[in-house]
C-alpha cells in the first residue's frame, strides 16, 4: 500500500506528502520521477521526486493542486493509500565531480532541483540554488534548499523576499559579472526554462532543464512525452526527463501541454459541481 | 448415445456454424463485445462435425499444442468441465485465445474437412468451452506438485509471461510475475479493445494464474524499479523469463507528426482501454481525442482495433483507415476487415500520408498521397509507388498512426551481456534461451511484433525449457 505518512498545507495550493513506496526509495536517484495514480479509473500523472529515505522505504514529492487529479490528491489525508506509485523512472541527473552549479527552481520546480542539487554538493562541487516564487508566503523549501546548497539565492516577483524579479534576473546578473559556474540547472514552468536557455546560449555555459510533458505510461511505450531535441524526438519519460536546454523545441513543449486542456476543463468542471453538491448535502445534514 | 453413431458421411454434411453478433448498426454505437458466443447446443452440434481423427493436423498447427479433437470429443458430449480441463492443460488462456488468435491460419487452416467443406470451427469452441467454465462459478484447479523451492521472476504480464509463469506454477515452482502497468495482462488490456476482449474474461484468466500459485506485483518497472541482476543476485531468482513485449512505437518521420491530435496506436488504444478514456470525463479521467474524422494510418490488427475504437467513441463520426498497399495486402485478420466494414470504417487504400498539416499547434488535416503497386518487395508484397502529382488533403482531427513496434530498451540497456540483434530484439534460442545463464526471453521482445498466441507459444517452450534447467540444478 502507498499510504500517505505526512501532508503539509504548505503555499498556494502546493502540498508537500510523504509516501510509502519502499521499491521507490529503494533505488531513487537525483533527476527522477514517479508515476502516480490515485483511484480506480484515474489517471497517470508524473511527479519529480523532491527527497527518498531507502531506509524508512518513504519519497517526499509536491504537489500543486491544478487539474482533478491533483485536486483530489490535495483532499487526501495522512493515513489514506495512493492506488498505485510506479518508479523510478528517468534516466538519473549526471553528476560529476568538479563543476560549479547554479540551479534555479521556479515554484514548485524548486522541489524537482533539491536532490539534484544536494548530489552535486555530496560530491563537493560547489552549488549555488536560485529559488523564486511570487511572493515571500508562496516559496517552498527554503530551509532544504539551504541545507542542499553552498548557497541560496531568492527572487520574488514583488520583492517580498530577496531579489525583486524573477530567478532569470539573478542568473542575468550573476553572468553579466562572469561569476564563475560549470552546468545551469533549470526546472520550473516552460517559460522559464525557456527563458533560462536564451540567457545561457551566448555564453556557450551547459544548460540542462527537466521536462515535464504529458505522459502515460512512463515506460516508452506510448510515445505521448515526445519531445524535440534537436533534430530527433526524444521520449521524455525514458531518454529524458533532463535535455539540454539549448536543443529544446520549448514552443513544441508548450503546445503540446495543451493537448488535453478542453478535456481537462470538462473534467474540473464536472468535479467542481460534484464537489459543490456534496459540500450543500453536508453543509443540510448538519 | 446417438451421436457416436454419426458417420464421417453424416458429420461433414453438418454445415459450420455461424457466430452469432451484435448487430453492426448497434454496435458501433457500444463498447460491448461484438460476437454473443454459441449456445449449448450449437456448440454441440459444432463439435459433432470434428472426424476426431487419429493423426490431427490441427493440434500441430496450434503454437501451444492443444488436444483440439478431445476437448472437442467432450463438447460432443455435453461434458464442458472435462472439456475445459482439457484446454487448460496445454493454454492457462483458453477464453482470450478463443477470440483473438488468427485461428483461420492455423489450427482451423489444416483441418480436414476445410478443404472441401469449412472446418471446425475451433476458435468459437474453445471460446464457449471457457466462458461455459467462467459462468458456471466452478473453476478447477489442476494438481501442484510439492513446491520445488526455486523462484523464477517473469518480466511482463502479457500473454507470454502469464503462460510461462502458468506452466511453472503447475510444475511447483516459486513464480513472481512483475509488471510495469498497474494492471497485469499486457497487450490483452492496453491493446486489444474491450468490445474483441471484455477485460473481465482477461480479469479471470489473471485470477486463474493467482488461483495457480502464481504471485503478481504490478508498477513494477524491471530495469528501473529493480534491475535482472539484482533479482537474481539479491533477491534470490534462480532464473528469469523476459516477455516485454514490443513497446516501442514507431512513427512515420514525416513533418508535423507531433501536433496535437497525431497519436501512436499504443497511446490511443492505452487511453481507451486500460484507462477506459471512452467513459470520460464522468467514469474516467483519462482524455482522449474528441475528433469528428479520425484517420488511422496502417493495415494491421491494430489498426483496425484503433479504427473500430475510434468508431465507437460519441463524437466521431467517421473513422478512415489509411493504407499504402491494396486490400490483398492488408496483414489484418480478413474478419478483423470484415467487421470494420460493416461498422463503417472507410478503407483509404493505396493512399499514403506524407505530411501533417494544422493551425496553432493542432492536427487539421494530413496531405496524402495515391499509390500503385509495383514490383513484389522484400516480404513478397508489391511494392507500393507514388503516383506523381496526385497529392490531396484529408481533413481530420485526429491521426492514429499504427505502423509497428520495435522492442522497448529498458531491459537490454539495464541487463549487461544480453545479446540483442539490430533491431534490439533479444536473441534467443528455440526454447528461448538468452545469451545470459539463467535468462530466458520470448514473445515480442524476441521475434517483433506478433501475435497474442506466438507470445504463448514462446512462453510455454520457455517453461518447459526453464522447468528443465531448474531440475539439473
Amino acid at each position: 500500500m502507498f499510504t500517505i505518512l505526512e501532508k503539509n498545507d504548505l503555499a498556494a495550493k502546493v502540498y508537500r506528502y510523504v509516501i510509502n513506496a519502499p521499491n521507490v526509495a529503494r533505488k531513487a536517484k537525483a533527476g527522477q520521477f514517479v508515476i502516480l495514480r490515485l483511484i480506480d479509473d484515474g489517471e497517470r500523472i508524473p511527479i519529480t521526486l523532491a527527497d527518498w529515505d531507502p531506509i524508512s522505504g518513504t519519497i517526499t514529492l509536491y504537489v500543486q493542486a491544478i487539474g482533478k487529479t491533483t485536486t483530489i490528491m490535495s483532499q487526501m489525508k495522512a493515513g489514506d493509500a495512493l492506488l498505485d506509485v510506479v518508479g523510478p523512472l528517468g534516466i538519473p541527473s549526471h553528476v560529476e565531480k568538479g563543476k560549479t552549479l547554479v540551479a534555479l527552481g521556479g515554484g514548485f520546480g524548486i522541489a524537482a532541483i533539491h536532490p539534484i542539487v544536494r548530489a552535486h554538493k555530496r560530491i563537493g562541487n560547489r552549488t549555488i540554488s536560485i529559488i523564486g516564487a511570487r511572493s515571500k508566503e508562496l516559496l517552498i523549501m527554503e530551509d532544504e534548499m539551504r541545507a542542499a546548497s553552498d548557497e541560496v539565492r531568492i527572487a520574488t516577483d514583488d520583492g517580498s523576499c530577496g531579489t525583486k524579479g524573477f530567478v532569470t534576473t539573478i542568473l542575468k546578473k550573476m553572468l553579466t559579472t562572469h561569476e564563475a559556474m560549470d552546468v545551469v540547472l533549470a526546472i520550473g514552468p516552460v517559460v522559464m526554462m525557456k527563458a533560462v536557455a536564451e540567457l545561457t546560449r551566448a555564453s556557450d555555459v551547459e544548460t540542462l532543464v527537466s521536462l515535464n510533458p504529458i505522459m502515460m505510461d512512463g515506460t516508452g511505450m506510448c510515445g505521448a512525452c515526445r519531445v524535440m531535441v534537436g533534430d530527433s524526438v526524444q521520449f521524455a519519460c525514458v531518454d529524458g526527463p533532463e535535455f539540454d536546454a539549448h536543443k529544446v523545441d520549448f514552443d513544441l513543449l508548450v503546445a503540446r501541454q495543451k493537448m488535453y486542456s478542453p478535456q481537462e476543463k470538462l473534467s474540473m468542471e464536472i468535479f467542481d459541481k460534484l464537489c459543490k453538491a456534496q459540500e450543500q448535502r453536508e453543509t443540510a445534514a448538519w | 448415445m446417438e451421436k457416436i453413431k454419426l458417420s464421417n458421411k453424416d458429420r461433414m454434411k453438418i454445415p459450420r456454424h455461424d457466430m452469432p453478433e451484435q448487430e453492426p448498426a448497434v454496435r458501433a454505437q457500444n463498447f460491448l463485445e461484438v460476437p454473443l458466443g454459441f449456445t449449448p447446443e450449437t456448440a454441440m452440434e459444432e463439435a459433432d462435425r470434428c472426424l476426431q481423427c487419429k493423426n490431427p493436423k490441427c493440434v500441430a498447427g496450434c503454437p501451444v499444442n492443444v488436444k483440439i479433437p478431445d476437448f472437442i470429443f467432450h463438447v460432443a458430449m455435453g461434458n464442458f468441465s472435462l472439456a475445459a480441463q482439457t484446454l487448460k492443460e496445454t493454454n492457462a488462456l483458453p477464453a482470450v485465445c478463443g477470440r483473438v488468435c488468427p485461428q483461420e491460419d492455423q489450427c482451423e487452416a489444416v483441418c480436414v474437412i476445410g478443404g472441401k467443406n469449412e472446418p471446425v470451427a475451433i476458435g468459437r469452441l474453445e471460446r464457449f468451452v471457457a466462458d461455459w467454465e467462467r459462468a458456471s462459478g466452478v473453476v478447477t484447479i489442476p494438481p501442484i506438485p510439492a513446491a520445488t523451492g526455486k523462484k523464477v521472476a517473469i518480466i511482463g504480464a502479457g500473454p507470454a509471461g502469464l503462460t510461462c509463469a502458468g506452466d511453472l506454477a503447475k510444475k511447483g515452482h516459486d513464480v513472481t510475475i512483475y509488471e510495469a502497468l498497474h494492471k497485469a495482462g499486457g497487450v490483452l488490456v492496453y491493446g486489444i479493445p474491450e468490445f474483441r476482449l471484455p477485460k473481465n474474461i482477461v480479469d479471470a484468466e489473471v485470477d486463474y494464474l493467482r488461483k495457480l500459485g502464481v504471485k503478481i506485483e504490478c508498477d513494477f518497472v524491471v530495469g528501473m524499479t529493480r534491475t535482472i541482476d539484482e533479482l537474481m543476485e539479491e533477491d534470490g531468482f534462480d532464473a528469469v523469463f523476459i516477455g516485454s513485449g514490443a513497446g516501442l512505437p514507431y512513427f512515420m518521420g514525416i513533418p508535423g507528426e507531433n501536433l496535437n491530435g497525431v497519436y501512436s496506436a499504443n497511446e490511443f488504444l492505452t487511453r481507451v482501454n486500460l484507462m477506459k478514456g471512452f467513459v470520460f470525463p464522468n467514469l474516467s479521467d483519462t482524455p482522449v481525442p474528441m475528433a469528428t474524422h479520425v484517420a488511422v494510418i496502417g493495415g494491421g490488427n491494430t489498426a483496425m482495433d484503433s479504427a473500430r475504437t475510434a468508431k465507437r467513441l460519441p463524437w466521431t463520426e467517421k473513422v478512415s483507415i489509411v493504407y499504402r498497399r491494396s486490400l490483398a495486402e492488408m496483414p489484418a485478420r480478413k474478419e478483423e476487415i470484415h467487421h470494420g466494414e460493416q461498422e463503417g470504417v472507410e478503407f483509404l487504400l493505396l493512399t499514403n500520408p506524407t505530411k501533417f498539416v494544422g493551425a496553432e499547434g493542432w492536427l487539421t488535416g494530413m496531405e496524402c498521397q495515391r499509390m500503385e503497386l509495383g514490383e513484389p518487395d522484400a516480404s513478397g508484397r508489391r511494392k507500393p509507388v507514388p503516383v506523381k502529382g496526385s497529392e490531396f488533403i484529408l481533413e481530420v482531427g485526429a491521426a492514429i498512426i499504427a505502423i509497428g513496434n520495435g522492442s522497448n530498451p529498458l531491459i537490454n540497456k539495464t541487463t549487461p551481456g544480453l545479446t540483442t540483434n539490430k533491431y534490439g530484439n533479444i536473441i534467443a534460442d528455440g526454447f528461448g534461451k538468452t545469451s545470459r545463464e539463467g535468462v530466458w526471453a520470448g514473445g515480442d521482445i524476441v521475434i517483433g511484433a506478433a501475435t497474442v498466441i506466438k507470445a504463448m507459444g514462446a512462453g510455454k517452450e520457455a517453461a518447459a525449457s526453464i522447468d528443465e534447467y531448474l531440475r539439473s540444478k
